[in-house]
């Protein structure tokens, strides 16, 4: 109940901000959202003990298909993109899932790695798709209610402040409970999970499949932001930022992630525009401190205060 | 009384190493049954086909009359056989109550929260509840780990030297909970142990393993009397303890 509470305030609040602020903080907030969205599911595959450093294939996979939408079908409703990126990524997962739920550690993280840098080159070696400049998209509906000009990024943000909310509720509630602790299992000991009666590779399976449908979702939201897709999304990099963004937020609250990617945000905005030529060295800065201080992530500090 | 599994000429090589060489034994249910054999007499490997971690050459296993050679051990587990480790397997980072509710959890019990209550209060392990598993001393690690094994959906518990790596005053202690337990959740026991005053103590049949093969099979105080019993298991001198 006080997860049902949380997430209604903040969808107050996520509107308040879509209907009031200035364009380019709904810009900001949104793809706040879309890459904690995205890192939520990293949270997800970390509970089994796993960590993927290629999570770009499916946010790049969700921001494509909704391009794709827009500019090979010419479907420009913004909530059809958004399940477009959601289930194509999904399906996807479905697939490779199959393959890389067998793999742990770092040959998981490495396997990951590999996949999505495949779909990296293919991308940059498609012409027909834009190669490494990518092509825009055009959302001009949303459940079929036309879009105002200007208004659309203020739609989209309402509607991603939905789906993420809804996502982290799903989540919550489903490792509130059974699976969670299941999860948690197959990180410590895979044997002892055999031998009770359940399967990890299973267990490992799911959690893959709700990473790279949350991935995709995440990426979809991006391309609505922006309005234009490019290989980049695919990058070893961009799955790079999503662990760096998991990592500075820590696994033990399903808000962490949300938080840990407005910091992620505001410090490259900031050091983007303070510092441009070493703007990614004081983010690297800034993760050597989080390891050092803070193992467990930013949300420890939340965590300790409540409980002093 | 019917048999719960009969092992019908099991036979396992590893390389020159014969591991089973015909090895047939039958369990009633309700029994309590002691494997004794020195280390490499074959007690664990037959443990380890029982559960499926590996496959016997030939022979064949009947649980219930159904032969469960090939299952993996997930799914001989839902049959109704766990078993316990050696070295305890738990959940690290859980809390002992957790590691429990998993157990029951996956077990499909039909309330698992009440289910791991009862096995807190039937093993002793209230005081622990709260406790993380990895942090645990030895001895109610392997409690722990017993009670893991002993959901409510086991009929057979396999358990692999219930009481190494624990005190000697400890031994009997554990063990008296343990068969406590298994009395009262109504399940057949096969245990695997070195210490013979366990054996005679607790188990209602002993069998022998020497060289993958078995040399006695018995009542506790006639096997454990057996001149080959005594020479190649428990390792006295034939001659002098004559």
């Amino acid at each position: 109940m006080k997860a049902a509470a949380t997430a209604t305030l903040a969808l107050a609040a996520l509107t308040a901000v879509a209907l009031l602020a200035p364009q380019w903080l709904v810009f900001m907030t949104l793809l706040v959202l879309a890459k904690g969205v995205v890192v939520l599911g990293l949270l997800v595959l970390m509970r089994t003990g796993l960590v993927s450093f290629g999570q770009g294939l499916y946010f790049s996979i969700g921001a494509y298909a909704a391009a794709l939408l827009s500019h090979h079908f010419r479907i420009a409703d913004a909530a059809v993109m958004l399940a477009a990126g959601a289930v194509g990524a999904g399906l996807t997962a479905a697939l490779l899932g199959l393959l890389l739920a067998r793999y742990r550690e770092i040959f998981f993280a490495m396997l990951s790695l590999a996949v999505s840098m495949i779909l990296y080159g293919l991308l940059v070696k498609s012409s027909a798709l834009g190669s490494t400049d990518g092509f825009n998209l055009h959302a001009r509906s949303f459940f079929g209610i036309a879009l105002a000009a200007g208004t659309e990024r203020r739609v989209f943000l309402i509607a991603g402040a939905v789906c993420a909310l809804v996502a982290a509720l799903l989540v919550h509630r489903l490792f509130g409970g059974h699976w969670g602790r299941l999860a948690t299992a197959v990180r410590d000991n895979e044997l002892r999970v055999s031998y009770l009666g359940a399967s990890p590779y299973r267990v490992v399976y799911v959690n893959y499949l709700i990473a790279g449908t949350l991935a995709g979702l995440g990426g979809a939201l991006v391309a609505l932001a922006v309005g234009h897709v490019d290989p980049e999304t695919a990058y070893w990099t961009t799955s790079g930022e999503f662990v760096f963004i998991a990592i500075l937020g820590g696994t033990q609250s399903i808000a962490a992630p949300f938080m840990a990617a407005a910091i992620f945000e505001a410090l490259r905005t900031v050091a983007s525009q303070y510092a441009p030529n070493v703007w990614q060295m004081s983010l690297g800065l800034g993760m050597l401190v989080i390891i050092m201080f803070l193992p467990a992530g930013l949300w420890s500090l939340a965590r300790r205060r409540s409980t002093a | 009384m019917s048999a719960v599994l009969t092992a019908q000429a099991l036979q396992k090589n590893f390389g020159a190493v014969t591991a089973a060489a015909d090895v047939s034994l039958s369990f009633d249910a309700d029994t309590v049954v002691g494997l004794i054999g020195a280390n490499g007499a074959g007690k664990t490997t037959f443990l380890n086909m029982v559960t499926g971690y590996l496959k016997p050459d030939s022979g064949r296993i009947l649980f219930d009359g159904r032969d469960i050679v090939g299952l993996n051990p997930r799914q001989i587990a839902r049959l109704g056989i766990s078993r316990s480790f050696q070295i305890p397997q738990l959940f690290q980072t859980l809390s002992v109550r957790d590691n429990l509710l998993i157990a029951e959890s996956i077990a499909a019990a039909p309330n698992p929260a009440a289910a791991t209550e009862a096995v807190l209060a039937q093993f002793d392990l209230g005081a622990y509840a709260e406790q993380q598993a990895g942090l645990l001393p030895e001895g109610i690690r392997k409690l722990l780990d017993v009670a893991m094994a002993l959901s409510s959906r086991s009929r057979l518990l396999l358990l692999d030297e219930p009481t190494s790596g624990v005190s000697a005053d400890e031994k009997f202690t554990i063990m008296s909970i343990v068969m406590a337990a298994a009395e009262a959740a109504g399940v057949t026991v096969i245990f695997v142990e070195h210490d013979m005053d366990i054996v005679a103590r607790f188990a209602g049949r002993v069998v022998a393993f020497y060289d993958g093969g078995i040399i006695g099979d018995g009542p506790p105080d006639a096997v454990l009397r057996m001149a080959e019993v005594r020479r190649y298991v428990i390792g006295e001198d034939a001659h002098a303890a004559a």
